[in-house]
């Protein structure tokens, strides 16, 4: 081996450990984002689906979500946590979103979700490889006037 | 002009982002005037860094609605510089980045 090929090889393992991790995220969303179950999601995404409901998550949505298509929902916890998902039982899809909470940030994501009908909204919050949720049922009235 | 607007505030060594992406966020199940599925196209991944450090890492889904958008704390300070970049299905990105206040 020459100088030459050794900074080759040590160039290439850099590339390698920058792509890594993102492609490592894509990778095992993908399969979760598709699937058609909460509990099954939850398998995909943590490897498991037992789940603990605690008052130290804490979800915010509207008792009533007059369009479903912009639902704003917020999540918050006390706890030291390492990702926060947003599912949606009764969408195609439940998983809305799932987030990485890397250290220094805090335990908190707020977006705007599509629902399409009334159902159930559980914020997962993954500690430790724990899963913490809360739960909240909205109903929906799509394209109504209140009624 | 970038498709992100980025709001970052600093209050008791935490910075408060809120941030609002411009994206028609398809999800492959409305038809369109022809009667045919408009294929999805959605963004997927959504990141922030700050100072060449990660803060925040979300993967979306197709449930997240149009024009998305997306708040989050980190430990951080005025001044501190804070980007943030978005791929889509279609293998696009856009990024924009500001200072914190």
């Amino acid at each position: 081996m020459n100088r030459r090929s050794i900074l080759k090889a040590a160039g290439a393992m850099a590339i390698a450990l920058i792509t890594l991790p993102r492609m490592a995220f894509a990778a095992y969303a993908e399969k979760a984002f598709k699937n058609k179950e909460v509990d099954s999601s939850l398998n995909e995404l943590f490897g498991s689906n037992a789940t603990t409901p605690s008052d130290e998550v804490k979800l915010k949505a509207p008792d009533i979500a007059e369009n479903g298509a912009v639902v704003p929902v917020e999540v918050s916890t006390s706890l030291n946590a390492d990702s926060i998902a947003i599912m949606i039982k009764e969408n195609p899809n439940p998983l809305a979103i799932v987030a990485d909470i890397p250290p220094g940030t805090e335990g908190k994501l707020k977006t705007r979700v599509r629902m399409g009908k009334t159902t159930l909204v559980t914020a997962v919050v993954n500690s430790g490889g724990k899963l913490y949720t809360a739960s909240k049922e909205v109903k929906v009235t799509i394209g109504g006037c209140g009624g | 002009m970038s498709s992100i607007r980025i709001k970052a505030k600093e209050r008791k060594g935490v910075v408060d982002v809120k941030t609002l992406m411009k994206h028609k966020m398809e999800t492959g199940l409305r038809k369109g005037k022809d009667g045919k599925k408009i294929p999805e196209h959605w963004i997927q991944e959504v990141s922030a860094e700050s100072g060449g450090k990660v803060v925040f890492v979300a993967a979306l889904n197709t449930s997240i609605s149009k024009d998305p958008y997306l708040s989050f704390k980190f430990v951080g300070k005025k001044g501190d510089p804070i980007k943030i970049s978005w791929k889509d299905s279609k293998g696009a990105t856009d990024s924009a980045e500001t200072i914190v206040k």
